[in-house]
């Protein structure tokens, strides 16, 4: 499936945050992914991963100033590719709601309150479709109805604190369908939504993916979006992808101790009550320099003195394909998991895919909880 | 890189563990889990608008407190009268014996100056201890109701609520300029006039203040846990509260130093002239202006650095204290 | 909409009957009282005792309350101990010249603190900002009497080029229609007084403008750093909308909503600057007539002018909240 160019090949992006006074902080630190027509990446990770700032990156949205970015990422488009890394702001504004589109984590606070709801449909009619009056009124009440929003025509002249919060997300969703984009950008849409609002939302994505054949980049820290949503999912730990694999692939047989940590730490109905949850100990702020060795490793129960010596390259995986990981000790976590064993850290090698025991039972599609650990949400 | 051949096992891993707090040593750095008082504190040492606010701040207090001491001679007599009266149009500049020059009057302008200092003080901090004491009175009495809710307690908030929106109402100058016309100009009416044009902002900001902690889950948390609702109104709540009055109550002071002072050129000030106060200096002084506009500079240049003195300490309190910008 | 006018209509009543007994008390019951403000000091206590019997004084509370409503429906407020006609029209006679001065103050500080309340906001940080904060700090912290001296001893004493008082020039002949130098004078066509008038309004309006317009300054740009780290303002961005669609629609749309709230509570502060202001400038406004009743101890216009002035502020900020309600439709609804 992955044979065809990609629509957008994210290569080695990097963001550097440069404060006054205070050291910079790189919060993405070489990511590289590419997205395909029809298909719905995941980047998953807990807050202060990066994959927030990665997706602003993309769409040209982080601030001016103390900002530095890095890498480039390539969208392909009918009159020759692009790179949305180094283009004039003004040919970004021209892209942004025409070619590629965002949806955001919270409904409410990203309606703008004192505008209508049709007028904040209309509005971005006008500036790419150069639809005006009438008939960008019908086709925002053609667009509400389509994202399921019903009585389009009464909403359209109400205000953003009059609708539900699934009727402010597929407003939202309404917006980034309108001019049809090659690209689309999910930042955690669902995350402020009750449960089911939050399927009826996935499913809404999953349809226009499908029906429109757009890339679709799901941001999220919740795997249960991942696995009943994303084709390929990458894993972000401290601005860096830990490990990239298909969905299935992924959820029977992670190889990363991150990764593995992650789907542990979720409560699962097919195990004995009795089990304890495995978490993933400490906070993303325990955390070393990528320069200086694995920055997950003083969370991680299996480091070696390998893992602390330089930064560690992203390789294949032991299941080979598209599955690769950025880990060098990779064995010492299948094997001891799932508690520590002091004894094992010494250990180089140990038999691939043992955690199947563990984690492989099923494809994954059961895992619906959110992993917690959620600090601020800051973009 | 240690490379270090190891022992054993346990030599290893107490190997990997010190590189890995090594490695991690180097990013922790800066402390955190302070209060918010004193995190407030760390940052305002940091801020040049609090340093320049709280130096202004430092040194007219120590003026207005030791003006006795610091005065060279008498605010009141006119030790030079005979130097100034012959001849009206001359002032007497900054000399040796006046660091300020004379007033017209003949009396040293430096020594009304420091004097000054405690009599501005004095108005400013008695002005905006009422404002302070009412408006908390008030505004505390409606944002406790307001929290602890129920038919009685929106009601209570809503008539206090209504008596604030009456006193905002009233030009309190013009409430000030009638009382100085019944009972005379003394200070008193110019203080009281002050504080209370303040009462309702302390009012409202300390009832806003509350009813937004009120909705906070630590206050639902202690409810939970059976606090009682006068004890979260007193220990949870009002602490919580007090930030915003705190930083207003500093900027009060800077606009009841401004606002005593025009009370003053209206003639509504101390008319006793043992008191010399910088709002009455700088009346008397626009009389000269354009032949001696030092006499109106002095007062004026008083009235204005210190104000700016607490207003940018009150700012950069506020700012300081700000949860929004402490990121 | 309508419902929400005349629920906040309805709020006035009980605040307007709150500030007629407060001022009734005060009237009638503050040390001194009326039979001290209209005697000369050296009175006899019976000559106040039959004062306060000719004036009602000493009928019950509720009796002198309702005559006193009575009095204000009619209009009596009593006469001027000054001049001897009726506060009322002492005050509306005066009140057309305050009312073109506070209006000239308030659309120099809502013309010029906007726009740079928005600058220094964009550019945070930058020379302009620091600027706009440090002036608009000075301004706050300068004495207004003492800042209309300064323009009156520079711009029109040394320099010459505006005048230095009144409403007009002397000699200038005008027809009254309204009272309203301005407004007359266009529909006169009468240009000269036009320009003479707007002259007359450059010093004592700047002078009135300088709280105002810090406030709104430091406001609009504390107000528009925070609208642009708003969600919605990122949407925007990210839909592709021109720059100026952004910044119109989705930033200052939003970013107007606390300041529109800031001019209707700062005009109660104009009218207090309009005392000193006016008094500095000769301007023949409810300010210097409420400056020279200090002067003269008169009474009865000072606290008739407290009730006027409290009422007018009271509807200003009526209109000020309907406006507010036209802005944010989150207000309607609650």
């Amino acid at each position: 499936m992955s044979s065809s160019t990609p629509l957008l090949s994210v290569d080695e992006l990097s963001v550097v945050f440069r404060r006054r006074g205070a050291e910079a902080t790189r919060a993405v630190d070489g990511v590289s992914f590419t997205l395909e027509e029809g298909r719905v990446t995941g980047l998953v990770g807990e807050s202060g991963c990066g994959k927030s700032v990665t997706s602003l990156a993309l769409m040209g949205l982080l601030p001016e100033r103390g900002v530095t970015v890095g890498g480039s990422a390539v969208l392909r488009l009918p009159d020759g590719d692009v790179d949305l890394l180094s283009l004039p702001r003004r040919r970004m504004r021209d892209l942004r709601g025409s070619q590629m589109a965002m949806i955001f984590q919270d409904p409410l606070s990203s309606l703008n309150p004192v505008v209508p709801i049709g007028r904040q449909v209309t509005e971005i009619l006008r500036r790419h479709r150069g639809l005006g009056g009438e008939r960008a009124r019908r086709e925002a009440a053609d667009l509400l109805y389509r994202v399921g929003i019903p009585d389009p025509t009464r909403r359209l002249r109400e205000y953003p604190h009059q609708l539900s919060g699934g009727m402010r997300q597929r407003a939202l969703i309404a917006m980034a369908v309108a001019c049809r984009p090659r690209l689309m950008i999910a930042d955690e849409p669902t995350t402020a939504l009750d449960v089911t609002i939050q399927a009826q939302i996935l499913e809404l994505l999953r349809d226009l993916v499908t029906e429109e054949g757009t890339a679709l980049l799901m941001i999220t820290h919740d795997l249960g979006v991942v696995a009943g949503l994303c084709d390929d999912i990458n894993v972000l730990y401290a601005g860096r992808a830990v490990e990239r694999a298909p969905r299935s692939e992924l959820f029977s047989d992670p190889t990363h101790p991150y990764t593995i940590g992650l789907l542990g730490s979720i409560p699962r109905l097919d195990a004995p009550r009795g089990d304890p949850l495995t978490p993933v100990r400490g906070s993303v702020n325990d955390n070393i320099a990528w320069s200086d060795g694995c920055a997950f490793a003083p969370r991680c129960d299996h480091y070696a003195m390998d893992c602390l010596q330089g930064p560690p390259e992203l390789v294949g995986a032991a299941g080979g394909g598209a599955h690769v990981h950025r880990c060098v000790n990779p064995g010492g976590a299948a094997r001891a998991e799932p508690e520590e064993a002091a004894g094992a850290a010494g250990a180089d090698t140990g038999p691939e895919g043992a955690s199947d025991a563990e984690t492989g039972a099923d494809d994954g599609a059961e895992h619906t909880a959110a992993v917690g650990e959620d600090e601020e949400g800051r973009a | 890189m240690p490379t270090t051949p190891s022992p054993g096992l346990l030599g290893r891993k107490a190997a990997k563990a010190d590189r890995l707090a090594e490695l991690m040593g180097e990013r922790t750095d800066g402390g955190h889990g302070a209060g918010i008082w004193r995190e407030a504190l760390s940052r305002m040492r940091r801020s040049p608008m609090a340093i320049t606010g709280a130096a202004i701040v430092v040194v007219f207090l120590l003026i207005a407190l030791f003006a006795p001491v610091i005065a060279p001679h008498s605010p009141v007599e006119q030790t030079w009268g005979d130097e100034v009266f012959p001849n009206r149009n001359v002032f007497v500049g900054p000399r040796a014996e006046n660091w300020f020059g004379l007033d017209n009057l003949g009396r040293d302008q430096f020594s009304r100056m420091v004097i000054g200092a405690q009599q501005t003080l004095l108005v400013g901090v008695v002005a905006t201890l009422v404002g302070f004491g009412v408006g908390a009175l008030l505004g505390g009495t409606a944002g406790a109701a307001a929290v602890l809710g129920g038919r009685w307690g929106r009601q209570l908030d809503n008539a206090v609520m209504r008596f604030i929106d009456m006193m905002l109402a009233l030009p309190t100058l013009l409430l000030a300029v009638t009382v100085a016309a019944l009972i005379g100009p003394s200070l008193l009416t110019v203080m009281l006039a002050v504080g209370v044009a303040q009462v309702p902002i302390f009012a409202r900001l300390l009832r806003g203040a509350m009813i937004s902690q009120g909705g906070r889950d630590y206050v639902l948390a202690a409810r939970a846990l059976g606090v009682s609702e006068r004890r979260i109104a007193l220990t949870h709540i009002l602490p919580n509260s007090m930030g915003p009055v705190i930083v207003q109550a500093t900027l009060t002071l800077a606009t009841a130093i401004i606002d005593a002072a025009a009370l003053s050129y209206l003639g509504l000030g101390n008319p006793d002239p043992s008191f010399p106060e910088w709002g009455t200096m700088l009346a008397d002084a626009q009389r000269f202006l354009s032949s001696a506009p030092s006499l109106a500079v002095y007062p004026a240049l008083g009235i204005i650095v210190t104000a700016l003195g607490f207003t940018l300490l009150g700012e950069a309190m506020r700012e300081a204290l700000d949860p929004k910008l402490r990121k | 909409m309508l419902r929400f006018i005349v629920r906040r209509a309805l709020q006035l009543i009980p605040t307007l009957g709150g500030l007629s007994i407060l001022l009734f008390v005060w009237l009638q019951r503050l040390p001194g009282g009326p039979e001290y403000a209209l005697l000369p000091d050296d009175a006899t206590e019976e000559q106040r005792e039959a004062l306060r019997r000719a004036l009602g004084l000493d009928e019950p509370f509720t009796v002198q309350y309702l005559a006193f409503l009575r009095r204000i429906a009619q209009g009596d407020l009593g006469a001027s101990l000054q001049t001897g006609r009726p506060v009322l029209t002492e005050f509306w006679t005066r009140f057309p010249a305050t009312f073109e001065l506070s209006v000239t103050a308030m659309l120099i500080a809502v013309s010029v603190g906007v726009p740079l309340g928005y600058l220094a906001a964009r550019r945070r940080g930058s020379a302009l900002d620091f600027a706009a904060i440090g002036g608009s700090l000075l301004g706050i912290c300068t004495p207004v009497f003492f800042l209309a001296f300064i323009l009156k001893v520079i711009f029109a004493e040394t320099l010459g080029w505006l005048p230095s008082a009144f409403r007009l020039s002397p000699g200038l002949t005008r027809t009254d229609i309204t009272g309203f130098v301005l407004l007359d004078a266009v529909m006169t066509r009468e240009w000269d007084v036009v320009w003479d008038g707007l002259v007359h309004l450059v010093l004592p309006g700047l002078a009135l403008a300088s709280i105002p317009l810090a406030v709104i300054v430091r406001m609009t740009r504390a107000s528009v750093l925070e609208v642009l780290g708003e969600d919605y303002v990122r949407t925007a961005d990210a839909k592709g909308l021109h720059r100026r669609t952004v910044r119109t629609r989705h930033v200052m749309r939003n970013a107007m909503l606390p300041v529109v709230t800031a001019v209707g509570l700062l005009t109660g502060s104009l009218f207090a600057g309009a005392v000193l202001t006016e008094s500095v400038f000769a301007f023949p406004g409810i300010g210097s007539f409420v400056y020279s009743s200090t002067q003269e101890r008169d009474y009865p216009a000072l606290t008739g002018f407290i009730l006027l002035i409290a009422t007018m502020y009271v509807f200003i900020n009526l209109l000020v909240d309907i406006s507010y309600s036209l802005l944010d439709p989150r207000v309607r609804a609650q």
